[in-house]
């Protein structure tokens, strides 16, 4: 594909996120660093969302929990203190971690998918918010995990030769997560299981018929899209090293959802822009008014009615119609 | 377990159900006639609570400033309707969900500005501020029973409404097939600017009646929509009869599970364990339900005939 306005875009953006965090850390503003490192790792998030979201139309409102439960699988095994001892299966807390975070997300995607994706329409709106509700509740009711108050992580992920405790550290590590997940959902998307996820979005009937199982193409892109914000979850924890029931709130997941939309769904950087401009709004906006949520509401209300193809659809000159 | 508890638990898990059915058939009604998913039906279930605490502030009389406060958040409903609703009739769920969640944001945020961080009390009058002992254990609040009758009555009301008015009439028509509705020369924009003051009114009626017990505060409605959408998924998207049973059930089952679910696991597994899985698993319990009743019946247990 020859480059077109919306890669240079994207890789523009991805150019500055490269370069900007070290000028940050030398002019004394380790601050925006923060910030970057909370932007990319929800960049990861959203992107893993797009995978299902906006190639394969199965709206998922319960994201955030995968998320959460990836920074409880960080967060869990470092309250009980079990960074040492896992020899047999890995040498360092993360490299258990980390896996441990996808895995169980990986699974939890499965068992709802396999149920979720029985329904359509709003009904798999719903029932995706009802399992990442469960997963709130359970965590709010566990007292030995902090419950309501969350917990706080002591130890952060030890790797071999990243220190996660050193800012710069973890935002490149996930900055190269965030390129990997782009290009894996690229990759995917252009390989012929991605084009039965779309085919499916545009025409499930006509892929049935044309002999496809389509069921099975789709659980398999929720599983993908579930471990791939278990691992966001994972950075995530790591990188604020305090994790709440709050992370799986239904608003997050909506936040998830508006990121993608406002980036523009079913494009390779839309999430990333989406995330990007997620953040910078909200920090300008919260520094100018505690009732930033009216003005950003606004914003929501305005991009879902006028804005179609979000911020890529802009990028392209397309003021048209999306689909 | 004593009986007198199971009774006041029953009680209110019938109170918690018939909230519910109002915030819920609202959601229903709308979604079974504009096939509109509105996420900011809670806050009207809020602003209902907040106008009615204001009200009853300058007035002083409870009663008085329910009556008064339906009409205002009709209007409210109306107005949103028209404004932001009316736009995303045509447009994907996805789009409909984002909307109205920038929709609760907004409309959150303004009564944060109008009515300050605090939640507001709304004080009951004397007559209604009792406790009714029927016997020596059991004393039931005089205000729970008026809730369960409001809420009773009100069921009663839609369903002459829905079934046996030509607003109904028009209701049920619309919600088969809209376009033939349209085509017969109803004023079907005037129909859903209806429907939707009808459900603002009905989600406003439910928050004036939880606020004397809980106070009005931001983000209440926040909690009360995601079980009201379980409740209509239960029962079948847009069909009232779903709604209804649904919502007594979830109320019931949600209420009866978190006062007496340590009792039952109590009898098989030891008290240690069910003490700590209890709490979790009535938590979850409705949203196991959900899942359960979707696993078998992907259209809910009521789906309209119609769809």
């Amino acid at each position: 594909m020859k480059p077109d306005r919306k890669t240079a875009a994207g890789l523009f953006v991805l150019a500055l996120l490269a370069v900007l965090p070290p000028i940050f850390i030398w002019t004394g503003n380790p601050f925006y660093v923060d910030l970057a490192t909370r932007l990319v790792i929800l960049a990861i998030a959203a992107t893993s969302l797009n995978l299902i979201l906006g190639y394969g139309g199965m709206i998922s409102f319960g994201h955030a929990a995968y998320v959460g439960l990836g920074a409880y699988a960080v967060g869990i095994p470092a309250y009980h203190e079990l960074y040492g001892g896992f020899d047999a299966i890995a040498s360092f807390s993360g490299s258990f971690q980390i896996p441990l975070a996808v895995a169980v997300c990986a699974l939890f995607a499965l068992v709802t998918g396999a149920i979720c994706l029985r329904t359509k329409g709003v009904y798999f709106i719903m029932i995706t918010m009802a399992f990442a509700q469960m997963v709130y509740y359970l965590f709010v009711s566990i007292e030995e995990y902090g419950a309501d108050d969350g917990l706080v992580i002591d130890v952060r992920s030890e790797l071999p030769g990243i220190n996660l405790d050193r800012p710069l550290q973890l935002y490149y590590l996930a900055f190269v997560s965030l390129v990997l997940a782009i290009v894996i959902v690229r990759t995917i998307v252009n390989s012929r299981f991605g084009m039965v996820i779309q085919g499916a979005k545009g025409n499930d009937t006509r892929m049935k018929t044309m002999g496809f199982n389509t069921y099975i193409y789709r659980l398999t892109a929720y599983v993908i899209s579930g471990a791939m914000a278990g691992y966001a979850g994972a950075l995530l924890g790591n990188f604020t090293t305090f994790i709440s029931p709050e992370m799986m709130d239904w608003t997050r997941s909506g936040e998830l959802m508006f990121m993608v939309i406002l980036g523009g769904a079913a494009t390779t950087f839309g999430p990333l822009m989406g995330a990007a401009a997620f953040i910078v709004i909200e920090e300008v906006l919260s520094h100018v008014t505690i009732y930033w949520h009216l003005p950003f509401g606004l914003m929501l209300i305005l991009v879902v009615l006028y804005v179609r193809g979000g911020i890529m659809g802009l990028i392209e000159g397309r003021w048209g119609r999306r689909r | 377990m004593d009986t007198a508890l199971f009774v006041i638990q029953l009680l209110n898990g019938l109170q918690l159900g018939l909230l519910l059915f109002l915030v819920a058939s609202g959601l229903t009604l709308i979604f079974g006639i504009l096939d509109f998913v509105n996420l900011a039906h809670g806050a009207l279930y809020m602003l209902g609570a907040f106008i009615c605490a204001t009200l009853t502030m300058w007035t002083g009389s409870f009663v008085l400033s329910v009556i008064l406060s339906l009409p205002v958040v009709g209007a409210i409903g109306f107005a949103i309707e028209r404004l932001v609703a009316r736009s995303l009739y045509t447009r994907d769920h996805l789009d409909q969900v984002l909307a109205t969640f920038g929709l609760i944001l907004v409309l959150d945020t303004l009564a944060h500005l109008i009515w300050g961080p605090e939640g507001m009390a709304i004080p009951l009058p004397a007559w209604l501020d009792g406790q009714i002992a029927v016997t020596e254990t059991l004393v039931i609040p005089t205000y729970r029973l008026l809730i369960i009758a409001t809420g009773l009555a009100t069921a009663g009301g839609l369903f002459w409404l829905v079934n046996y008015t030509r607003l109904g009439m028009l209701i049920r028509a619309g919600a088969s097939n809209r376009t033939m509705v349209a085509a017969l020369g109803i004023n079907i924009q005037l129909l859903f600017s209806l429907v939707f003051a009808l459900g603002a009114v009905l989600a406003g009626l439910a928050g004036m009646l939880v606020a004397p017990i809980t106070e009005a505060s931001i983000g209440m409605g926040n909690n009360i929509i995601i079980t009201a959408f379980v409740v209509i998924i239960v029962g079948g998207i847009g069909s009232m009869k779903g709604a209804f049973i649904a919502a007594l059930m979830i109320g019931l089952i949600d209420t009866l599970g978190r006062s007496f679910l340590d009792d039952i696991f109590k009898l098989f597994m030891s008290t240690a364990a069910a003490e700590t899985s209890a709490p979790a698993v009535s938590a979850m319990l409705i949203y196991i339900i959900m899942a359960a009743v979707l696993a078998v019946r992907p259209q809910g247990l009521f789906p309209p005939k119609v769809r």
